[in-house]
């Protein structure tokens, strides 16, 4: 019951997580504002999904509270309301729902979680698979498309419910290198427009150009947290250095 | 050319077990002199009679099987869903249920839904209902678990991506984790429904006239049980067969989907 800050749309306080004793996330604290764009990165298994799952609670947190627009998202069932209305989440591997058109895929939520009718869902699913450029493909199935077009149909997907705040787990590095970009210039248009977001990835060219605040973790724990230039250029902790050391090498 | 070979060659697999069994039985008929073709003779009016007697049998045959595997795929699926739970007390129900029906042969069930249920329940239950009931418990057993492998066997990605766009357990169930699963578990239901057709026969005990029954009560004024069964034997040949082919189509339509 203690009052949070009303400045920051979602707001992770001292959270933890762990998986039987292993600790994936180590007393994580931050603040996101409507508009910025974070980007995550980190060597794998540092806890840098577990800390984007935890927010959209499809992992739960131990310790600590998450509070997005002022509602705590553990507690009952108000959190998830806050959680259903406000976040929406790209994943790695796409998880398009196979058995069904991209079409369907984009209204099935709009249409059964939403309570909108149907044209208008089908209307609205146009509009983003117009933004990210792949209306042609509306009748097929995800099977019958690219993996670039299957994630920017995830991204329309998520799109459709209107979230405040978007969470991409990944998006790119299930991709063949000739598809990267496609992805990452629909999500920087995103950002562009003005779309609050997480991003956790390793295309440190595309976290450049969108950031405002980069992150670094490693152990489950926020080691460095700075501006993109100063991220880049002078980064304080030498993990960090070492990391971005290796991974701007290639 | 080559494409009629492969036709003719896929053909040829599929049926040739029919025709060498065809091929073995009926050279039967010349070589003894017990056989007697004329009681299901089409040729002849009694012939004809005691086809029709025997093919008669055959819409309780079907009607039984599939209000039967209707209600048992239904339950099979209610009792499959506590099963998946992650909680201790609905996974129990699930295991109980289960494990029970499993442990009773269908043919004590059958007797005992017919003739010991009233008793207990104080209702009256037709020799039909019986026969279903008693088929439909029997069967749900095995539809629990078919449908409870099924669902696990669908990715945890799905699951988190029907509540990325909010969907309830409902609604994740309905539209996105079944129409998966089942697609997957469609030949197991296809040789569940064959099953069903054949353990039908056991209905026959109760005095249901589906097939058996009939072939037994002309055996019984005939006597010619060879050629009756022989008859009954074909006729549940060419159903299972007609039904399997269906469950083939429907599965390579489903798949043609994705
Ligand atoms: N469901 C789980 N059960 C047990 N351990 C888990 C589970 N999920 C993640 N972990 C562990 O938690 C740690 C953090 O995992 P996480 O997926 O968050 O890492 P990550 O930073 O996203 O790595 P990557 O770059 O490989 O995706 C890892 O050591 C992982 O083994
Ligand atoms: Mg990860």
């Amino acid at each position: 019951m203690t009052p949070q800050p009303l400045s920051a749309f979602l707001s992770v306080q001292n959270v933890s997580k762990y998986f039987d004793n292993f600790c994936a996330l180590d007393d994580v604290s931050l603040d996101v504002s409507l508009g910025q764009k974070l980007v995550i990165c980190g060597p794998s298994g540092s806890g840098k999904s577990t800390l984007i799952r935890c927010v959209k609670q499809l992992e739960r947190h131990q310790s600590g509270k998450i509070y997005i627009d002022g509602t705590e998202v553990g507690a009952g069932d108000a959190g998830q309301a806050a959680i259903r209305e406000n976040v929406g989440m790209v994943f790695q591997q796409f998880n398009l729902f196979p058995h069904l058109t991209i079409m369907e895929n984009l209204t099935l939520g709009p249409v059964r979680a939403r309570g909108m009718p149907a044209a208008a869902a089908a209307e609205l699913a146009m509009h983003y698979l117009e933004r990210v450029r792949i209306p042609e493909q509306s009748h097929k199935y995800p099977s019958q498309l690219s993996g670039g077009q299957q994630q920017r149909v995830a991204i329309a997907r998520a799109l459709c419910m209107k979230p405040k705040l978007m969470l991409f787990d990944e998006p790119t590095s299930a991709l063949d290198p000739e598809m990267i970009a496609e992805v990452l210039d629909v999500i920087g248009e995103l950002a562009d427009a003005g779309m609050t977001m997480i991003c956790v990835t390793h295309e440190m060219g595309f976290a450049r150009q969108v950031a405002d605040m980069m992150l670094f973790m490693d152990h489950g724990k926020i080691v460095e947290m700075a501006p993109p230039r100063r991220f880049f250029s002078q980064p304080e902790s030498p993990r960090c250095k070492l990391f971005l050391s290796q991974i701007l090498r290639h | 050319m080559q494409i009629l070979q492969q036709k003719l060659c896929r053909l040829w697999r599929r049926y040739s077990p029919m025709m060498v069994g065809l091929f073995f039985l009926l050279p039967l008929g010349g070589c003894s002199q017990n056989w007697g073709w004329y009681v299901v003779n089409p040729a002849t009016p009694a012939g004809q009679r005691n086809l029709k007697f025997l093919i008669d049998g055959l819409y309780y045959t079907i009607a039984l099987s599939l209000t039967a595997i209707t209600i048992s795929i239904i339950v099979g699926l209610m009792i499959a869903l506590p099963g998946l739970s992650s909680r201790r007390v609905p996974r129990g129900i699930n295991r109980v249920y289960v494990e029970m029906v499993r442990a009773i042969p269908i043919l004590v069930l059958i007797l005992w839904v017919y003739y010991g249920l009233p008793q207990v329940a104080g209702i009256s239950i037709s020799v039909f209902w019986a026969g279903v009931l008693a088929l439909a418990v029997s069967d749900s057993a095995f539809q629990a678990e078919i449908f409870r492998a099924g669902i696990q066997s669908i990715n945890r990605g799905q699951y988190e991506a029907a509540a990325s766009i909010s969907l309830n357990y409902r609604d994740t169930m309905r539209f996105v984790i079944l129409p998966q699963a089942i697609k997957r578990i469609l030949p197991a239901l296809g040789n569940q429904l064959v099953y069903m057709l054949k353990m039908s026969s056991l209905v026959s005990v109760i005095g249901m006239q589906e097939l058996t029954r009939r072939a037994n009560e002309l055996v019984v004024t005939e006597y010619r049980p060879l050629e009756i069964y022989t008859v009954l034997v074909l006729e549940y040949l060419v159903v299972i067969l007609i039904v399997s082919a269906g469950v083939r189509w429907l599965e390579r339509r489903l798949n043609a989907a994705d």
